[in-house]
């Protein structure tokens, strides 16, 4: 049922350009939010934007929502340009981080709010609510306030509220960061799920990159008003362009060093602090002498205390000079002998009480070159 | 321990009786059937009926009721708009100037306000003819000329502590502008209204001074009409008077505390 990125749009076709974001710029006096940003949105998507606070994730949301209006560009939704458009006259509807449940009201009002403002007949009104009521599985509070429910329920009528006048796309401020961890992951299936039912197109910010992962068909990686890269999670995850994206999203070790040699597919690259030449696949246009960084994440790394056979791979010996007992894996923190630490991840495969490896062990570690990725910035 | 819980209560005590050992005398002397207020003669509640067949009385009470009510209303509405105005529509032209502006009658002394008032007052009627007389009209244009400075940082405070994206989430569902202010921002700024509206009722029934400046002859609010009768010596009756007001306050109290409470 999980989105993601072996499954666009849960099998469905997406259907190119649905929401279209053309060099869009957004200043707020000197500060540029937004920076001459461009992106296509399919229908049916589950779109994530990725990216810490005051990437301007946020402000290009309000913008899709038309809280703000550019500086320069356009923003077009199925065809119809809205960059000038007030949000009550966008087919687009928002779930905001603070839910935004007004007070006042019982959550039936609530959730009724969009279709009163329409002016829905009565009959249809009450339709509409009972089915979204039942959606979000609230049948039993709709008399509440919001006051009287929990978070969780809280963030199912903020939902219910933003889908009742089957806007062409849903925008959602951080959805699950008000819940907590084992919440936020039943959530997480049914934000995909009701998402999956409705065929709306979602588009979610988040600084969490779980969140956006496990959520998402693409994510967009977002930093200082720019995106870094646009992709499927793994594609994200596990060919980073930038030495930003590799970083935010999960761990990663780096090795600086300069090209010797430009094979076919390879590229060799000379690492002082690995001691040795580093072997990488190169999808970058690169020449002999440029300085590039090489980066593999911990868990593509194999520790062990015998040698490994050379099976062109490469082969680094170091010190376990701190390790972590996860439950389901360990973390070695194995440090060369030219200084450098290098984090390793380990699936904890068979189920032992001692440990595997022990502090100031000497050992060995080893990666595949298809593991590798070069970093050019 | 046990000396210094003596001496707290002792100074709780002196405290409470600094507040209200003055008015228990006014109470307890407004049943005092001495014809001279400051001697003890007996009880009695002779000087309550003599102050309800006191038609001076009664009319000035009915017109302080009648300009605090009125008053109060205007300035709630104008106080609105000015807290609404500076708290919702972003960094406007002029917005610190006029949100300091705002708040000046509330420091300015009342001598000066009155005397400005009425400066105003005697000039317009210079120019257009009106106000003709002055009185009920003009004591309250001034009294809501300074109370809804009272309700606007009421209203303001209030809207500086609500949620913002309450308003953009009800405009995002489709609400234009003035709808969501009638649909969500007033039902949820209405208790700060609602008490605006009664510091300014009390502002205004409490007023001497600025009433002085801009009343005219034979229009005498229930603070001046006690004022000038105790420039003649206290009399009796005022005390009486003094007690109806503390009752009336009290249960205005009481019921303010009540209804807060059961909302809650």
């Amino acid at each position: 049922m999980a989105a993601n990125g072996e499954n666009p749009a849960n099998g469905r076709p997406i259907e190119d350009g649905f929401i279209r974001i053309r060099n869009v710029t957004k200043c707020f006096g000197d500060f540029t939010a937004v920076d001459d940003v461009s992106l296509d949105i399919g229908k049916g998507e589950l779109f994530s934007i990725l990216g810490g606070s005051g990437c301007g994730k946020s402000t290009l949301l309000r913008m899709l929502a038309g809280f703000e209006v550019p500086t320069a560009g356009s923003i077009e939704i199925d065809g119809q340009d809205v960059t000038a458009l007030p949000p009550y006259e966008r087919p687009v509807n928002m779930m905001f981080q603070s839910y935004a449940l007004f007070p006042h009201m019982t959550v039936e009002k609530n959730i009724a709010y969009g279709l009163v403002k329409d002016g829905a007949a009565k009959s249809v009104i009450a339709a509409r609510v009972d089915e979204m009521l039942s959606l979000v599985q609230l049948g039993d509070f709709r008399k509440r306030k919001p006051a009287q429910l929990s978070g969780g329920q809280r963030q199912r009528v903020a939902l219910a509220r933003a889908l009742i006048k089957k806007p062409k796309v849903l925008l959602l401020d951080e959805p699950l960061a008000a819940l907590d961890k084992k919440l936020r992951e039943h959530t997480q299936f049914e934000l995909t799920g009701i998402q999956y039912e409705t065929g709306i197109t979602f588009v979610v910010v988040t600084h969490d990159q779980e969140e956006a992962m496990t959520l998402s068909n693409r994510i967009a990686v977002m930093n200082k008003g720019r995106f870094h890269q646009v992709g499927t999670p793994k594609e994200v995850y596990e060919f980073p362009q930038s030495r930003f994206v590799a970083e935010f999203i999960g761990t990663i070790n780096t090795f600086k060093g300069r090209v010797t040699a430009v094979e076919e597919e390879r590229v060799v690259v000379a690492c002082e602090a690995a001691g040795c030449d580093l072997v990488a696949l190169g999808r970058h246009l690169l020449g002999v002498g440029d300085e590039v960084e090489i980066a593999v994440r911990p868990e593509k790394i194999f520790v062990s205390k015998e040698e490994p056979p050379d099976d062109g791979g490469v082969r680094l010996q170091g010190v376990v000079d701190d390790l972590g007992y996860l439950g389901n894996r360990s973390l070695y923190r194995v440090k060369l002998p030219g200084g450098k630490v290098v984090q390793v991840s380990s699936q904890n495969r068979r189920r032992s009480v001692t440990r595997f490896l022990e502090w100031q062990d000497r050992v060995w570690i080893t990666w595949q070159p298809l593991s590798a990725v070069v970093l050019v910035d | 321990m046990k000396k210094s819980g003596r001496f707290s209560l002792t100074m709780l005590a002196f405290g409470y009786a600094f507040l209200y050992v003055p008015l228990v005398l006014v109470v307890v002397y407004s049943f005092n059937d001495s014809r001279i207020a400051t001697i003890w003669g007996g009880f009695s509640t002779r000087w309550y009926g003599e102050l309800l067949r006191n038609d001076q009385v009664l009319d000035a009470a009915w017109l302080s009721l009648r300009i605090a009510a009125t008053s109060a209303t205007l300035a709630t509405i104008l106080g609105t708009m000015a807290g609404l105005a500076l708290a919702r529509f972003g960094r406007f032209r002029g917005r610190t100037l006029f949100s300091g502006m705002i708040t000046s009658p509330m420091v300015m002394p009342e001598v000066i306000t009155g005397l400005s008032l009425l400066l105003l007052f005697v000039s317009l009627q210079q120019l257009t003819g009106w106000p003709g007389q002055r009185g009920f009209s003009t004591i309250t244009i001034a009294h809501t000329t300074f109370s809804m400075a009272y309700v606007a940082v009421i209203v303001r405070s209030r809207l500086a502590a609500m949620d913002e994206s309450l308003e953009e989430a009800a405009m995002d569902l489709g609400g234009r502008p003035l709808r969501v202010v009638f649909d969500i921002t007033l039902p949820l700024i209405a208790p700060a209204m609602t008490a605006g509206w009664l510091l300014a009722f009390t502002l205004s029934l409490d007023d001497l001074v600025i009433a002085s400046f801009v009343s005219g002859p034979g229009s005498s609010t229930l603070p001046m009409y006690i004022f000038s009768k105790v420039k003649l010596g206290v009399s009796p009756d005022i005390n009486a008077l003094a007690t109806l007001i503390i009752a009336f306050v009290s249960v205005g109290v009481l019921a303010a505390w009540l209804a807060t409470r059961r909302r809650a």
